[in-house]
Parts: C-alpha cells; structure tokens; sequence
C-alpha cells in the first residue's frame, strides 16, 4: 500500500474519469471481482449452451435412467453429472438451464426497470392526480407478499415461463417506480434543471436527458437485486410447478420432479439448487460490489 | 401521536379496498364459467344455469356485484371453499395459527443469531471472522429456501434419520387444540413425549424459513454498527475507560438497533411469502400450503379471500412497525 501511495504522489495525473474511478473502486474489492468473474462464465456458457451442452436437454436415454455422476462408483462418463428419472443428461439440462434463468433474470429487470422509469418519472413530474394514481397503485402491489403476488398472477394467466416473466415484473415494478420517484423529485429541485429549463428544454427532454441520468446510481444497484430475486423467484415458481413447464430444464422446475428420487438419486435434487446457489450468489456479490463503488458514502470507509 | 395512528389506519382502507377490487377483477378474467366452476357440472342446462346465475348474483351489474362482495367482506364474510363447503374465514382461522407459530419461531430464530453475528462481524471488522461470516451470510441471502430444505431433508431425516419429514406433530398424539399453537398445546396437553415431537417437527421449517431472515438481519446489523462505532460518543465512551463490552453493547448496540427493527419488521411480507414455500415442502398445515393446495384444486374463492386475509395482515403488522418505530426512536416522533 503505501509503495502505491509515494507512487500516486510522484506522479499526479489527471484526476480519473467516472467511469475510471468506478472500476477502481469495484476491482478492489476482491469477493465482488470473484463475482463477476463467475457471471461472466455462466452468460459464457448460457449464450455457448448449444456447442457446450453434450446432447440435447430434453433427449431422453432409456436404458440409462438415474445414472450417478461420473465420480460416484457406478458413474458414467458419458454422463459427467449423472442422468435424471428418465434418462436425459444432467449437465446438458443444467447449461440450457442458465440460459432460461439468465434470460429470465434479464427480462424482469429491463421489463421493470423500463415501466419503472416511465411510470416513476411520470409521478415525479405530474403531481396531482397522476402521481396519487401511479403511487397508490403501487402501494397495492407491495402490500401482497412478493411470491404470493407472482402466484396469484400466474395462477390466473396460467404457468408458463412468460407468463412468469410477466408476474415477476409486475413483483418488482413498485421498486423501480419508488426509487425513480425520490430521486427525480430530489433532482428537479436543482439548479442544473432550472438552467435547462430556463434554456427551453421541454419536459419530455428534461425528464428523460437532465433528471434521468442523475438518478441513475441507485437503480442500477437495485437492477442487480432484481436479477438475483428474480431468479430465485422464477425457480420457486417452477419448484411449485407454476413456472416453466416440464420438459424445459428450467432449475427449478428440475427441482420439481426431482423431489420423489431425494432418497434414491441425490444428485438429481443437489445439483439443480447448487446451479441456482451459485447463479444468485455470483450476481449479489457483483451487486454489493457495484452499491459500495457507488455509493460515495461506503467509499472507501 | 395519535393523529398520526388515526390516519396511518385511515390510509389502510383505501389500499384494502383495491385489493379487494384488483382480487375481484383478477377471478373474473379466469378462463371458463364461474357457474359450471362452482357447481362442477359441464352442458348445464340453460334453466339451471340461469338459476345458478341468480343464486350467485352473478346476473347483477359488474360494480353492484363488486359493492356486494365489499359489503360482505366488511361483515366478515369472505365467501365459500368450493371443496370443502367451508366459509373461508373458518379455513383461515383454523390454519392460520401454524403459520404464526412458525414464523414466530423462525424470526425468533433469526433475531436471536443474526443480531450477535452481526456485531461480532463489525467488531472484528476485516478479520477471517468477518469475511467467513459475511460470507456465510451473503450464502444465506442468495439461498433457493427450498432446495435449502430439501438439502436438510436429505442430511438431517433421510441420512441420519433425526427429524419428521413432514407435519407439525407425530400422528400418535392428538388432543383438541385450545391456542392452535402446537408447543403450547402439546405442552398443556400433558401427553409423554407430544412436547418434544413438536418441537422436532419444528426445527427444520424453522431453519429454512429463518435463513434469509437471518442473513438479512445479520447483514443489517453489521452495517448498522460500523455506522455507529465510528460516531464521536462511541468514541468518547472508549476514551472515558468503559470496557470493551459495555462500549459495543450499551452504547452503539442500541442505536444500532433501530435499522435492524426496521429491517425485521420489513420481513414480514418476505416470511409470509418463504412460508409458503416451506410449508409446501414440509407439508405443514399453514395458510401457504392451504392457498397452493386452491390453485391445484381451482379453488378460487379460497385463492381470492385468502390473499384478502394474509395482505390485510400483513398491511397491519406493517402499520405495527411503523409506529414501534416511532416509539424506539425520538428523532422520528418529534418530527412528525
């Protein structure tokens, strides 16, 4: 440390630009980099699921029904992770499998965030009726518990993985539309706006170009929370069988039909939950890394 | 003061209301016939259906059948179970107890651990203790709950054959309930051995229901403290000679404290929604178990006045925090 310290004051340099600054900030800290490095491969082997995955996810092997992964004695190494009740490869359910859930963690979030956005802006700049209609609505929505909420949807437009994409986006939009709301009625007060203003810069321009990208900070933080819940969510709802629907290699609907073999085949229940522990974890260590490199008050306390 | 609670309370009509509405509106866009629904009957015959209609009210105006639910529900009738017969508000009252005695548990849980990893974690600040329990709480935070209990399941009854899968008690033992809490009856019930077969069957929900909880509150606390430890009278405190303890747990702890209730109280939406999911793997006998056991029977009066119940709950406790907190923190109270 203190090399690098003699080192900085030998040689000022420009200050660093933001963006500079923010990923100083996030590579020192080393659990947050180990994140994103984990993220990295798994969208590495969500996009690549097709050349990585040995067979197809849903081809079935017959005469090799619950075989144990290729370590355990009576393995095969055809199967590196083993086979499930009726025979399809684990691991190529398990790489398809990051697919569904990074794509579905990544829809929710532009999903809500966009909605969010219009919607928390919308009630930041048109008080009055607008904004009581736009904020009540939303109160409403956070008062039914989160996964109870996404049920209830699903169980009326009916279990599939858009429809859960639909119900978990619903789950989340309060948060995007709260944060934008503060934070754009913090900003509004500005000078900058009032310059913009005073410049002839129409609403519209001044919602969207001068107030928006100020409020940034903190939505992204809660882009990264969203992701991982909403992941989590989407394998509860799979595990409850209202999420994707067999044969999808959704994880948590894996978990669903794996239940029964708990006893006589662990693997088939472990490794799913692994896949989606490891999935979440990756992607929350990356979000505390992102709040504290954003957060100036955490800065380097 | 009181003011404020009266028009905390106030605002609560409202949003119950469009609850009200929005689980009104969600049943009607459910495909297929209320009628042939409730009565089970497919190619009912025009008579009857028409008779069914009327019986149901269902041949009124959309906003007068809707005043018509509100008025029911303001006098406690939140409709029939089409399985069971049952008003649902029976149903509700007699599950509703298990879910309470395993949320209890599981947050007591949670409070009881998490607290103390916390402070332990923020006193030992950047040491292997902190990152191994930060580190084990970011786990938790990040956990599938109930691949969670599958795995305690797996390790704790199937390996090693130490708790009950499923249920609140062994089937040896009943008596009637007088609290609907199973330790305390099991407990008044006098019975060798009911006592202890509740609380195995107990341990395991509550673990898996307490984990996020207790990553969370864990998470929280450690915050909290850094915070305060770092305050000029943490400070003073030290330098007037006060032990170490007296220092971390009298004076930063309890103002540390007022995030953490905050944070706790917030978890009661999140536990209701992890009940239902632990309930459903340990077959406990809650209100989680009973709303997904009406989305696979297509129960939906039970579906729609349960949500009313467990939101209408959950907006309460939430109105409960909110004035604790104002009671455990001055500075809130003043400013009102």
């Amino acid at each position: 440390m203190p090399a690098e310290r003699t080192a900085a004051i030998a040689a000022p340099k420009a200050p660093p630009g933001p963006f500079a600054s923010f990923f100083r900030d996030f590579s020192e800290n080393r659990a947050a980099l180990v994140g994103l490095i984990l993220l990295g491969l798994l969208v590495f082997i969500a996009i690549f699921a097709n050349l990585l995955a040995p067979y197809s996810p849903i081809e079935q092997f017959r005469e090799f029904t619950r075989i144990p992964p290729a370590w355990v004695e009576g393995g095969n190494r055809a199967f590196l992770l083993g086979t499930d009740e009726i025979g399809r490869d684990m691991l190529s359910r398990l790489i398809f499998g990051a697919r569904l859930s990074l794509f579905i963690g990544l829809s929710v979030v532009v999903a809500s965030m966009a909605v969010g956005i219009v919607l928390g802006l919308v009630a930041a700049f048109a008080p009055g009726w607008p904004s009581i209609v736009i904020m009540r609505a939303m109160d409403v929505i956070l008062s039914v518990p989160s996964l109870l909420l996404a049920i209830v949807i699903v169980a009326i437009i009916g279990p599939s993985l858009t429809n859960t994409i639909v119900a978990i986006t619903v789950v989340y939009l309060p948060y995007y539309v709260r944060l934008v709301r503060a934070s754009a009625l913090q900003e509004k007060t500005r000078d900058y706006v009032t310059a913009a203003r005073v410049g002839g810069a129409g609403t519209l321009r001044i919602m969207f170009r001068t107030v928006l990208p100020n409020c940034m900070a903190p939505i992204i933080v809660q882009a990264a929370l969203t992701i991982s819940n909403a992941i989590l969510e989407a394998a509860a709802l799979g595990f409850l069988g209202l999420g994707a629907q067999p044969p999808s290699p959704e994880w948590g609907a894996m978990l669903a039909s794996a239940r029964e073999f708990l006893q006589s085949a662990p693997w088939i229940v472990t490794e799913p939950g692994l896949a989606i522990l490891i999935t979440v974890l990756a992607i929350n260590l990356v979000g505390d890394g992102l709040r504290d490199a954003l957060d100036p008050k955490m800065r380097r306390s | 003061m009181i003011s404020f609670i009266i028009r905390r309370v106030l605002l609560v009509i409202p949003t119950f209301v469009a609850i009200a509405f929005l689980t009104f509106v969600a049943i009607r866009l459910v495909p297929g016939d209320p009628v042939e629904a409730r009565t089970g009957e497919r190619g009912i015959s025009p008579e009857r259906l028409a008779y069914f209609r009327h019986e149901l009210g269902l041949d009124q105006p959309v906003w007068k059948q809707f005043l018509d639910y509100l008025w029911q529900i303001a006098h406690g009738d939140f409709g029939t179970s089409i399985s069971t017969q049952t008003p649902i508000l029976t149903e509700f009252t007699t599950l509703f107890p298990a879910t309470l005695e395993l949320a209890t548990c599981a947050m007591l849980f949670a409070t009881i651990l998490g607290i103390p990893a916390g402070v332990i974690a923020a006193t030992r600040r950047g040491t292997f203790v902190d990152y191994t329990l930060m580190g084990a709480a970011l786990t938790g935070f990040s956990m599938p709950i109930f691949w969670w209990g599958l795995l305690l399941i797996l390790f704790f009854s199937v390996d090693l054959g130490l708790t009950p899968v499923s249920g609140r008690i062994d089937l040896l033992y009943y008596f009637e309930p007088v609290t609907g809490f199973m330790l305390i009856d099991s407990w008044l019930s006098g019975e060798e051995g009911a006592f202890a077969s509740a609380v195995s069957h107990l341990i395991l929900p509550t673990i898996v229901l307490g984990t996020i909880p207790l990553a969370t509150i864990a998470r929280m606390t450690r915050s909290a403290m850094l915070e305060i430890l770092g305050e000029d009278y943490v400070r003073t405190a030290r330098a007037k000679g006060l032990s170490p303890f007296r220092v971390v747990g009298i004076h930063a702890l309890r103002n540390a404290l007022i995030p953490v209730v905050t944070v706790i109280g917030l978890q009661v939406g999140a536990l209701m929604a992890g009940a239902v999911l632990t309930e459903y793997i340990f077959s406990w006998p809650g209100i989680g178990s009973w709303l997904i056991e009406s989305i696979q029977r297509r129960d939906y009066p039970v579906l729609q006045g349960g949500i009313l119940l467990v939101s209408g709950i959950v907006i309460l406790i939430n109105i409960f925090v909110d004035l604790l907190y104002g009671v455990l923190n001055p500075r809130i109270r003043h400013a009102r």
